[in-house]
């Protein structure tokens, strides 16, 4: 009996990849162990193994072939002696669906009303790019700009990034300015903050942001701090950047959002984009700041295409939020990830009548707060989406503000979704359960329009 | 005034510090060195440094040596006084007992090249630097002139002009931003250095050691130097510390180590001669440890129960800095009278700089909102 060979997801946030090379032809004896392919993620180029003996039958994705969904049939085999197989070529976990996964599609960068965004002229042409690529283009222009840029952290050079975002700089930087560090988080964000202090602009790379917990106390202690404390004489211009909020399937540990613990503190700039043109524009301005800067991405976004103006100088300004989607009915604000299930609750809101206003926040400190009361004085309700912990989180503060400033222009209660309140469990069932989702979205605008 | 703030010393039994009987004594030939193998020489400094221990300095060179440390013992002195007066507020450590270490170090340094960095116990290295009195104390007492504006106090100064970058109050994290700074230098390919000092109890921290590995792996122009003051606060080196003779600390990191006697600054000296070229020719980190000690308690708030008058009174009676040079100057032909003169000028320099700190005015209430960032937004 045939063993089909699926398309394995080789990492928690993998939903296609490219089968780049057959290493065995058809026909072909196979022993468990024997590396039967290579194939290229999201995150690296890995080797698919075999888990069974048989003979490799019909090859039915042909090498080279790209954008291989998980759990596609990409080849048969033959059971030892016509025998069914014990196993899978591919574990259970890796062929079951991604809770998270959503398809890769290419959204428009609609700059709608933005302040201070940089005019596009028009005729500019766009071009299509996922947005870790932007992030990486973002580094690797910066860098031939400004000498004094480099970026350090856990696998950023040899390795071409955890996550593929520094992929290439090596080659074009070299090792002097693409720095692999041990893992040892607290002391090379000490050593990034330090060079900062000493003149240079390092990118201080966290492959997630949950491991820089272990490197806070330079984050906020010495890099926020230290110019206020100095009255004025010591400079940090340093980015700590890496994705942040919750992965896919990796448990608590592995899945915080650190926004609103960042957005606390004076002295520091955070920024956390969404589309691959907000990252690339705002990355570029956050590197050429002279304030230390806290830059969050999200690695379930990084896959994602979008549409960015093909222009040499495409730097955004920091501290202005964007108006994604325009309505009179609700506004809803969101950033990060949540911008995505926030335009897609208004796509569904729309069709039932309600007209949603976006609201992307981009820089979570300086807050915009004028973006956000001028489209509660046009709207009258406003409810917050948020990837993360409710309690002291940015909707709060949100919701703060619009009671202290906006108390006369509400119609209803300002409400927030966001995650629930517990440590993200791994079961695919408790995680979906536990992460906000466009139905809550939809669910809380129509509470404050009085719908049901 | 100021004999209410000496530390009085404890009546009960305390467990001795392994170390305050031997210091200064040198050399301290009961130390075993670590075994090297190969080419692992950790102890090729050490050895250097045994050979000649003295600096061999101009009198020119060791007046002005004198001049500085008694600057920074008056100052220190004074700084005690306007602590009990109420004029400067919260935490204040003072750096007593401990001038050979700064003034010696720091006069093997390139000026205007080489950068420096040290915890929250800065005045003295400030003063080092020959930066202006008055703007320090103006500082201790948080006024508009001092050298932060007054936004940050005793723990929290800089001057990036000296390239000295503070003045860090979290203990330890100093050593990994000097890290920094040395690989800004090694990336600017400026030839300069980055000395690092951080204490005793600041040698048990995590990251100390993530930053030796880096600073090895990557031979970074650092200095590491470890002021044993012999107290982590309260704390005697041997209740804190597995392994006292902290100039081993750097062994599993291939980092040298200098066992250096902190309380003779001609010694200090000669030591950062040989640690200082070492670094300077690319050959990577050094550990220096210098063995001081500190004569008030770890902050003006500390009583010192920890240790008896005694065992201060010894060190301040045999092994004084300032006393020990001033011997070595009346051995070199100069006269009482001739010290007597720099000790007048300095207490009026002290004078001057306390009278300024407490006349001059506080910050304008709108420098509350001031530097919190470099740009606008």
């Amino acid at each position: 009996m045939a063993i089909e060979l699926k398309m394995p997801a080789l990492s928690p946030t993998m939903e296609e990849g490219t089968l780049a090379r057959w290493l065995k032809k058809e026909g072909d004896e196979i022993v468990a162990g024997d590396i039967i392919a290579e194939i290229e993620t999201d995150k690296a180029t890995m080797e698919f193994e075999a888990v069974d003996e048989g003979t490799l039958g019909a090859i039915l994705v042909p090498e080279g072939t790209e954008n291989v969904k998980v759990g596609t049939v990409i080849a048969t085999m033959a059971g030892e002696g016509g025998e069914p197989a014990s196993a899978p070529a591919t574990s259970p976990v890796a062929a079951a669906p991604e809770p998270n996964a959503e398809p890769v599609r290419a959204e428009p960068a609609k700059a709608t009303s933005t302040t201070g965004d940089p005019e596009i002229p028009a005729g500019t042409a766009m071009k299509t790019v996922t947005v870790r690529e932007a992030l990486r283009d973002a580094m690797a222009e910066e860098m031939r700009a400004d000498e004094r840029v480099f970026v350090m952290g856990e696998e950023v050079a040899q390795y071409q990034g955890a996550y593929k975002v520094t992929q290439g700089l090596l080659d074009e930087f070299g090792p002097k300015r693409v720095i692999d560090t041990p893992i040892t988080e607290y002391g090379f964000s000490g050593i990034g903050t330090g060079a900062a202090m000493g003149g240079l602009k390092p990118i201080v790379e966290f492959m997630t942001f949950n491991f820089a917990m272990q490197a806070i106390d330079h984050i906020i202690n010495s890099a926020a701090k230290t110019n206020y404390m100095s009255g004025g004489q010591m400079r940090c211009p340093v980015v700590f950047r890496g994705p942040n909020g919750a992965a896919s399937r990796v448990g608590a540990q592995h899945s915080q959002n650190y926004g609103p613990w960042y957005a606390s503190v004076p002295g520091l700039i955070v920024i956390a984009p969404y589309d691959a043109a907000d990252c690339k524009g705002l990355l570029r301005a956050a590197i050429r700041s002279e304030d230390p800067v806290v830059f969050l991405e999200n690695e379930l976004v990084y896959g994602r295409s979008f549409e960015v103006p093909d222009v040499d100088e495409w730097v955004l300004p920091i501290g202005k939020a964007r108006i994604m989607r325009e309505g009179a009915d609700v506004t809803i604000v969101a950033y990060s990830i949540a911008v995505g299930l926030a335009l897609e609750a208004a796509e569904q809101l729309a069709a039932e009548g309600i007209e949603a206003e976006v609201i992307d926040l981009r820089t979570l400190r300086p807050l915009d707060t004028e973006a956000i009361l001028t489209s509660l004085t046009k709207t009258n309700r406003l409810i917050i989406a948020e990837e993360g912990w409710p309690t002291c989180s940015i909707a709060s503060e949100v919701m703060a503000v619009c009671m202290e400033e906006g108390f006369d222009h509400l119609d209803a209660p300002v409400l927030r979704v966001t995650d629930e309140d517990v440590p993200l469990p791994y079961a695919a069932n408790l995680e979906k359960a536990a992460l906000l989702d466009s139905a809550r979205i939809v669910a809380a605008a129509k509470k404050v329009c009085y719908r049901n | 005034m100021a004999a209410a703030l000496v530390p009085i010393g404890a009546k009960q039994p305390h467990r001795r510090p392994r170390k305050d009987a031997d210091l200064a004594k040198a050399p301290r030939s009961k130390k075993t060195v670590p075994t090297d193998a190969g080419d692992f020489v950790l102890h090729s400094l050490q050895e250097a440094h045994e050979q000649q221990r003295r600096f061999e300095a101009t009198t020119d060179q060791m007046l002005h040596f004198y001049e500085q440390m008694l600057l920074i013992r008056r100052f220190e002195e004074r700084a005690g006084q306007l602590y009990g007066l109420g004029l400067i507020g919260g935490f204040c450590h003072l750096y007593i007992g401990q001038e050979a270490v700064a003034v010696g170090l720091q006069s093997a340094l390139k000026e205007g090249l080489d950068s420096v960095i040290t915890g929250y116990r800065d005045h003295g290295h400030m003063l080092a630097y020959g930066i202006d009195p008055k703007v320090i104390m103006a500082e201790l007492t948080g006024r508009q002139a001092g050298i932060s504006k007054g936004k940050g106090g005793s723990m929290h100064m800089f001057s990036t002009e000296h390239k000295f970058y503070g003045g860090h109050g979290i203990v330890g994290a100093q050593v990994a931003l000097g890290g920094g700074l040395a690989l800004a230098h090694q990336y600017k390919g400026d030839g300069g250095l980055c000395l690092a000092y951080f204490g005793d109890g600041a040698a048990n921290q995590g990251q100390v050691y993530e930053t030796f590995n880096m600073a090895s792996l990557w031979k970074l122009p650092i200095v590491f130097v470890i002021e044993n003051n012999q107290y982590a606060m309260g704390t005697a080196v041997s209740r804190s510390s597995a392994e006292t003779e902290f100039y081993r600390r750097g062994t599993a990191f291939r980092i040298p180590g200098m066992d250096v006697n902190g309380m003779d600054v001609l010694e200090v000296r000669q030591a950062a001669e040989i640690a200082f070229k070492h670094v300077r020719e690319g050959n990577g980190p050094v550990l220096m440890e210098l063995n001081t000690y500190r004569y008030r308690g770890h902050s003006m708030s500390d009583p010192a129960k920890y240790r008896t008058r005694e065992e201060v009174q010894d060190v301040r009676e045999h092994k004084d800095p300032i006393e020990g040079l001033k011997k070595t100057l009346l051995d070199a032909g100069k006269t009482e009278d001739e010290l007597k003169d720099i000790d007048r000028r300095i207490r009026a320099a002290v004078s001057e700089a306390a009278d300024f700190a407490e006349n001059s005015p506080e910050p304008e209430l709108s420098e509350l909102y001031t530097d919190v960032l470099v740009e606008s937004y």
